[in-house]
């Protein structure tokens, strides 16, 4: 006996094992380049310069990175795939012709996704202690609340995708939502940088929240605005609420 | 009679404030082939949901296997199979990975799927295709193997809605063949057609549904019998005759249909009125005689062909 979700998350590597060719370049590869370019050319610059004010800038966007690419891979895993199967391939309701019920869908989505993160994480992250820019323990221990933030997205995301009919406003939210986050979420420089009157904006950031968690975790001295618990509690809140709607509006859609 | 495995009664669906099933009540009994035919937007695939506990029952009751869809889907559903109008598969996966997958969904042990894959394929003549990806297959091969996922957890009543529209003759046949195997092995089937001769190949009984309303019940010979006559003329006459044609022809058997290409003769004797229309001086385009059908059951009960 396996629980309903199980099941789907083993259906969802098996599927996995057809397609993750593709997922290789936007998992491993922009990441790694990624740090690279900002950790080792735009690092030495701004180390040589003001600095961050918190520790050397490639162990001070390292963490960061590891949220921000949990936020994208989730991104990519709740957009796409759902609007898919609802409506183009519809192996969700092939899926619910079975025992499965909509919620166990979101579920397994959920429970695969958290798999790849911790997998794709403690890749990218054990890349980040190769380059020097971690030491094996915090690079480690920043893993979590990646993976949090990557969850935190997901839910809400499949949330509303499950409303969508097609994906025309996907691309939008990639570019206006997903990118200008991930450019002003502090993860590249501090919010102090901003000018004040934006600073409570990107406090409304999901990710902004991970960044600084994720940076908590790996001993980059905290920022002055908020407590890591407080980061902690927003985006498990984005998780849960996303998945209570999630589970709601599968059903919505999918049991009509 | 066996208690029957699903009962409706006074059974409706609503979108919004469209009424997509009205009020409708049949019973399925164990063994038999129980069919749903009407045209498009009948309500059958509405239906289909229903009873596949995958829709709400918007208003009045449906129990299947005894149980109430809205509390026991997950449980109504471990006993169903499914094969639905729109082929779902998984494109991307192999044959044998549709299978496995979806036996995984029902919980099954992996060696018995293992196990079950190689019968289904044998029963389904993919045997040589259970590595190869779905893709490729054609519409007959994807419909036989959407058959065989459906049948993965041997269930005890299985759904298949309009399972041979949009395939070419032969695939036709060969998903007949198949069907009436399951047939001659006792199982339960459920089947929605707009196709009458599907209906009346496959179906001990069936009810006959327009606008979601069942207007007719019961094997197909029993409707012929009941709602027509034996045989039936067709007709046709030179385009613009058809109308003043028409009631020259009057009285001829028991009744007439006029279509807009041809008028159809209801007659228990064929050549009886075949003569009649000679002896009225009438001469038509082309004549032909043949036995009554469910179309032709369809046409008095509504007043409108099946297929348009
Ligand atoms: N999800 C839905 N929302 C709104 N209308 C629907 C929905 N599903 C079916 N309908 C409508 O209900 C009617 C019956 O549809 P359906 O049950 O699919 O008929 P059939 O299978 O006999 O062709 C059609 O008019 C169809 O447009
Ligand atoms: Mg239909």
């Amino acid at each position: 006996m396996a629980a309903p979700a199980l099941r789907v998350v083993e259906a969802n590597a098996r599927f996995y094992r057809h397609t993750w060719r593709g997922s290789v370049i936007s998992s491993f590869a922009v990441p790694f380049f990624t740090l690279l370019a900002m950790g080792g050319g735009l690092g030495r610059l701004v180390d040589q310069g003001a600095g961050t004010g918190r520790g050397a800038y490639l162990g001070f966007i390292a963490p960061a990175l590891l949220a921000a690419t949990a936020m994208m891979t989730a991104a990519g895993e709740s957009t796409y795939p759902v609007v898919a199967g609802i409506k183009w391939t519809k192996n969700y309701h092939a899926a619910l012709a079975t025992p499965i019920r909509p919620p166990d869908l979101v579920n397994g989505l959920i429970g695969f996704l958290g798999i790849r993160l911790i997998f794709n994480l403690a890749v990218y992250a054990g890349i980040m202690v190769l380059l020097d820019a971690m030491e094996v323990g915090p690079a480690l221990a920043a893993v979590g609340p990646a993976v949090l933030t990557g969850v935190a997205f997901a839910t809400p995301i499949a949330a509303w995708c499950a409303t969508l009919d097609d994906d025309r406003a996907l691309s939008s939210f990639f570019r206006f939502g997903l990118m200008p986050m991930f450019l002003f979420s502090g993860t590249f420089f501090p919010v102090d940088q901003l000018p004040s009157f934006l600073q409570p904006i990107v406090f409304l950031s999901p990710l902004w929240h991970g960044v600084e968690l994720a940076r908590g975790a790996a001993g980059v001295p905290e920022s002055p605005h908020f407590p890591w618990w407080v980061h902690t509690l927003v985006l498990v809140a984005l998780a849960v609420v996303g998945l209570f709607l999630a589970g709601r509006n599968f059903t919505k859609r999918l049991h009509t | 009679m066996a208690e029957p495995l699903v009962i409706a009664t006074n059974l409706s669906k609503k979108f919004g404030d469209f009424q997509a099933v009205d009020g409708i009540d049949f019973q399925i009994a164990p063994g038999e082939a129980f069919g749903f035919l009407g045209p498009n937007g009948a309500g059958k695939t509405s239906t289909m949901k229903m009873i596949a506990a995958t829709s709400p029952v918007t208003s009045g009751t449906l129990s299947v296997f005894g149980l109430d869809p809205a509390t026991a889907g997950p449980a109504i559903r471990a006993r169903l199979g499914v094969v639905p109008q729109e082929d779902n598969l998984d494109t991307e996966l192999t044959v044998e990975e549709n299978l496995f997958i979806y036996g995984r969904y029902f919980d099954l042990p992996r060696a018995e799927i293992r196990q079950r894959i190689d019968e289904l394929l044998a029963f389904a003549q993919l045997a040589d295709r259970k590595k190869s990806k779905v893709d490729p297959l054609s519409g007959g091969m994807k419909r036989r193997l959407t058959i065989a996922r459906g049948l993965i957890n041997r269930p005890e009543i299985l759904i298949l809605d309009e399972p041979t529209t949009g395939l070419d003759p032969q695939a036709r046949h060969l998903l007949w063949d198949r069907l009436y195997r399951l047939k001659r092995d006792g199982a339960t089937l459920v089947i929605t057609t707009h196709y009458m001769d599907e209906a009346e190949q496959l179906c001990d009984r069936l009810v006959i549904m327009d606008k979601g309303k069942i207007v007719g019940e019961g094997s197909p010979r029993s409707l012929i019998q009941e709602h027509s006559t034996r045989e039936v003329v067709e007709l046709r006459f030179p385009a613009g005759e058809q109308e003043l044609v028409a009631s020259r022809i009057e009285g001829i058997g028991s009744r007439i249909e006029v279509l807009p290409d041809r008028i159809l003769v209801y007659a228990d004797e064929a050549e009886k009125a075949i003569e009649e229309v000679h002896n009225r001086g009438l001469e038509p385009e082309m004549i032909l005689a043949r036995r009554s059908t469910l179309e032709d059951v369809f046409l008095h009960l509504t007043g409108r062909s099946l297929v348009d």
